[in-house]
């Protein structure tokens, strides 16, 4: 009689013991030298408004096992939804037959860089009510009042507002003996106001800025944004906006808000630094690096003032975990010091290909049924030491140039040199001082002159934890969560478009 | 022969939805994906990461009815499910949501004579005409001191849905796809071709490898070009992304509100407009040959242009622009309704062509003086939904064509361009073909496309990414 397992039970540990067991000693059996058995449960709600009434809602519960091997120096994997014993041993088997077909057209033997056994670990980030429990008509009235506020300025046409709730459950079991229970809970949520320009055609919108977060529904009345504030601000702030001049191009001084920065990091320094990129695993797919491993501490990244970290420790940080999806405990590390490559993100088949002793615990894969791979700690770039220069002190620097703030569009080269961002709000400072917002603003620029113009970076006072939930690698694709903590920087001399003349307009 | 699910792992889905509609209190549609996949990856001439995976997803959306209309609710799970957990939990949020603005009759029964059919599976077997090439593949690179990098993946997927107004339907289709990249010594040099295919049949690893050679090849010479407007032929895989960004916002509601390029005034759309010279059509169809489809709508979330209530209605072949003439948006049937114009929800394949041109690919390049031959587009994001502006790179090869050849590779850019502005600056246009876009090939496989030659495509600046 197999043990069968639903939703409602796949933490029951008889079931959970009884799944380990059958994996590791049939993949032992199979004369594995690694496994790795990962039972998971991801519950996830999406809610959309438009206008205030709701147009989607959904409730999805991702649940399965998946097996990843290690066989005469071939990885295989295999997993299924159907929580069974005996289904357990078929997708062993599977794991094992792709290892061995796999082999006949390896030229390189895998290894994977050791990592100690953790015993068992049980451990959930920090949350206060599971976002996935909320009833979902006090989500709806939540957003639909938010969305009624803003529906009531005159300059507002339509509204759209989202939640994504995640709450992720997962079991984890090597051979060396580490058994890892753990829960991450993230929210992502949005309001997006659109004016249309009743003068010149066309429309602008404006998001709101709050990050997504590892925290729990509390975010949304409050714990750790201020969401009236900015709820109520943002008529005004989207009327100057569409009343705005276009911006006159150029080169000019940039003061970057955290709230748009968080994603430049993650394009230009995240990618940038993980080392299978970087030795071309990722060539066919999300590229590779012009950061390569022979220019580990030589490379001049940026400017003096740049420290940049990778870690899966921050709280609410969304990478953040106790032992990763390959049973590496987590780590903080530095990327970039004193403006120089120092480090890379690693994985445990990348670290022992490289010469490293130990994985810094990047790797992740965003479901059961997917191969874990190197993915994106939390990378932020470290602020000065004390709490300023403030905002208004690195505005105060510069003569003539923008301050933004906000993400928007963005993209990267496959080597992450060559990048352009626009934002939700570009205010113009002329003298040191904010002059009002202009429109239809990118920048542009390549990474290590970008960096190595920033000429100084805010104190405590301005650090923020950016992030996305959305971030793309591998193939099949996978999406991982990830924050990004940052100051506002001044950055002189990059590259400005109008985006109006970009298109030939 | 394709290999089976194993079916004592889990109840049939046709058992799946007859315990759901057992136990909806209310009309219901039920949905179940079975899903087989098998891919292998490599890279610097070696296997890397592999998977074979069984996935099943069961969504239920339950309808109820509130103050002022029908509100719909649901919720999926994957694997063993509990089917009262499930049914319960659409029920519950169907009756705690307000009256659903897509709110429509649900559609009449249509019972599929396969329906009771199982779901057929997929594994690596289906991949072994790819492994047994790559070998040899891995060989010759090593010889000729090139890196070899690529992705093979196959899914079968076999969709049944179900609803209480009698639709039975089961849809199975396969979705396939191979990417190669080959890179020279050091990097300097690289180049892409990707190919989507059913099941590999049409797939072969020693054609892609000589495409790869060949495109290499006229990397040996290399010419830096500065940012600036160029003559520049489109190929195939760079026109399937760029299309499937024009698709993916041409929803017709959103044209309406007024936040898109099919925007019209005063809350009206471009419908009935003219957007290129050329004759262009751009058009889906489930039954395309080699492009099929499912024929019915199955969905699981609404959204301004899919609604639950449309599961099961039949899709039509729909002609987005015809003769240069934009000619339907995407709608659901309670959209359409409101806004007087015909059903017409998205379809998952797409086809631009210019009916009656015989000139292929080649003819393009040898009919152009002096211009840019690319490969295919990458990182593409909307920077100006009002413009549909669109921002990305060149990746893996931009070549210079000159007096009807191609003489050498040039240097990356990154494009600033809008796909309609495109359509509408077309000035040459081969045959279509299956093709495969580097970007958006991930969620939109089936894609015919021609290659389409511009005068003045935006490099906007240089890109030293190689």
């Amino acid at each position: 009689m197999s043990h069968v397992g639903t939703p409602s039970d796949i933490f029951d540990d008889d079931l959970l013991a009884a799944i380990r067991d059958t994996a590791l000693t049939a993949a032992r059996d199979a004369g594995c030298s690694h496994a790795e058995v990962r039972v998971e449960r991801i519950r996830s709600q999406w809610i959309r408004l438009r206008d205030a009434r709701l147009e989607s809602a959904a409730d999805d519960t991702e649940i399965g096992v998946g097996v990843r091997v290690v066989r005469e120096g071939s990885i295989g994997f295999a997993a299924s939804v159907a929580l069974t014993t005996d289904e357990v041993r078929h997708v062993v088997d599977q794991a094992v037959n792709a290892a061995r077909v796999t082999a006949f057209a390896a030229t390189t033997r895998v290894e994977l860089a050791p990592e100690p056994s953790h015993g068992e670990v049980d451990w959930r980030s920090e949350y206060d009510t599971d976002p996935v429990e909320v009833p979902l008509v006090d989500k709806v009235e939540l957003l639909a009042a938010w969305s009624a506020g803003l529906l009531a300025a005159p300059v507002i046409s339509h509204t759209m507002a989202s939640v994504l709730a995640v709450t992720e459950d997962t079991y984890f079991a090597d051979l060396s003996g580490t058994v890892a229970t753990q829960r991450r809970v993230r929210l992502h949520p949005q309001v997006e106001a659109l004016a249309l320009d009743e003068v010149g055609g066309g429309f602008e919108t404006m998001r709101t800025l709050a990050p997504p977060v590892g925290r729990g529904w509390e975010y949304l009345g409050g714990d750790g944004w201020d969401w009236a504030t900015e709820l109520a601000a943002m008529p005004e702030l989207l009327a100057e906006k569409i009343a705005a001049p276009t911006v006159e191009g150029g080169e000019m001084d940039l003061v970057i808000d955290p709230t748009n920065l968080w994603l430049t990091i993650h394009e230009s320094i995240g990618h940038a630094t993980e080392l299978d990129r970087a030795m071309g695993y990722e060539a066919a797919y999300a590229g590779t690096s012009f950061a390569t491993f022979d220019k580990l501490g030589t490379l001049r990244y940026g400017s003096p003032v740049m420290h940049v970290t990778g870690d899966r420790t921050t709280p609410h940080g969304l990478a953040t975990v106790a032992i990763d999806h390959e049973g590496v405990a987590a780590q903080s590390f530095d990327l970039v010091r004193d403006g120089t490559l120092v480090g890379y993100q690693l994985d445990r088949a990348i670290a022992a290909a490289t010469g490293f002793d130990r994985s810094n615990g990047c790797a992740y894969a965003d479901s059961p049924l997917h191969i874990p791979i190197q993915r994106m700690a939390n990378v932020s770039l470290q602020p000065a030491e004390g709490e300023g220069p403030t905002t208004a002190d690195l505005i105060a620097g510069v003569r003539n140039g923008l301050y933004i703030e906000g993400d928007k569009s963005w993209s990267i080269d496959m080597q992450r040199h060559n990048f352009q961002f626009t934002g939700q709000r570009f205010f113009r400072i002329v003298d040191g001082k904010l002059a009002g917002q202009v429109r239809d603003v990118a920048y542009q620029a390549s990474t290590t002159e970008f960096w190595g113009a920033m000429e100084a970076v805010g104190g405590r006072s301005t650090y923020r934890l950016g992030g996305a939930f959305n971030c793309g690698k591998g193939q099949p694709g996978q999406v991982a969560p990830v924050s990004h903590g940052c100051p506002s920087v001044l950055v002189r001399g990059v590259r400005v478009l109008n985006t109006l003349a970009e298109s030939g307009r | 022969m394709s290999p089976r699910l194993r079916p004592e792992a889990m109840a049939p889905a046709q058992a799946v939805i007859d315990e759901a509609m057992a136990r909806a209190k209310g009309e219901c549609a039920v949905l179940v994906e079975e899903i087989s996949e098998a891919e292998v990856r490599f890279a610097n001439n070696t296997m890397t990461t592999n998977g074979v995976r069984r996935d099943r997803r069961v969504t239920v959306v339950a309808f109820a009815p509130v103050d002022g209309g029908t509100a719909a609710g649901t919720a999926r799970a994957g694997g063993t499910v509990d089917i009262a957990e499930l049914v319960a939990a659409a029920e519950a949020d169907a009756a705690a949501s307000p009256a659903a603005e897509d709110a429509f009759e649900l559609v009449e029964g249509t019972v599929d004579d396969d329906y009771g059919l199982a779901p057929g599976g997929t594994d690596l077997l289906v991949l072994e005409g790819v492994l047994s090439h790559l070998g040899g593949t891995f060989e010759r690179a090593e010889a000729a001191e090139r890196t070899i990098a690529g992705f093979a993946e196959h899914q079968l997927s076999t969709t049944y849905l179900a609803t209480s107004s009698g639709v039975r339907r089961r849809h199975a289709q396969g979705t396939g796809a191979l990417h190669l990249v080959a890179r020279s010594a050091g990097g300097a040099r690289s180049t892409w071709t990707g190919s989507g295919t059913a099941d590999f049949s049409d797939v072969s690893v020693d054609v892609a490898e000589e495409r790869l050679v060949r495109q290499l090849g006229w990397a040996a010479r290399r010419v830096e070009l500065p940012a600036g407007r160029y003559e520049t032929i489109l190929p195939p895989a760079a026109m399937a992304d760029l299309m499937a960004a024009l698709y993916f916002a041409a929803a017709g509601q959103d044209a309406e509100d007024g936040r898109t390029a099919f925007s019209g005034p005063n809350g009206g759309t471009r419908v009935g407009e003219v957007l290129a010279p050329l004759p262009l059509r751009l058009w889906s169809d489930p039954r395309a040959a080699g492009l099929g489809c499912a024929p019915f709508l199955a969905t699981g979330t609404s959204g301004s242009d899919v609604s639950v209530f449309d599961n099961g209605l039949e899709l039509e072949v729909t002609d987005w622009i015809e003769s240069g003439r934009l000619e339907h948006l995407r709608y659901h049937r309670a959209g359409a309704a409101r806004s007087d114009v015909p059903a017409t929800p998205p379809i998952d394949n797409l086809v631009l062509e210019l009916p009656g041109t015989t000139q292929n690919v080649e003819d393009l390049v040898a009919a152009t003086g002096r211009g840019l031959l690319l490969t295919c587009l990458w990182y593409i994001r909307e920077v100006d939904p009002a413009t549909m502006l669109q921002t990305g790179l060149t990746r893996d090869g931009v070549y210079l064509v000159e007096d009807g050849e191609v003489v050498g590779a040039v240097n990356n850019f990154r494009f600033n361009e809008s796909p309609v502005d495109l359509l509408a600056r077309a000035v040459d246009v081969s045959r279509s073909e299956r093709t495969l876009g580097r970007e958006f090939g991930e969620w939109l496989n089936r894609a015919e496309m021609p290659a389409v030659r511009v005068l003045d495509f935006n490099m906007s600046s240089v890109s030293p990414a190689s």
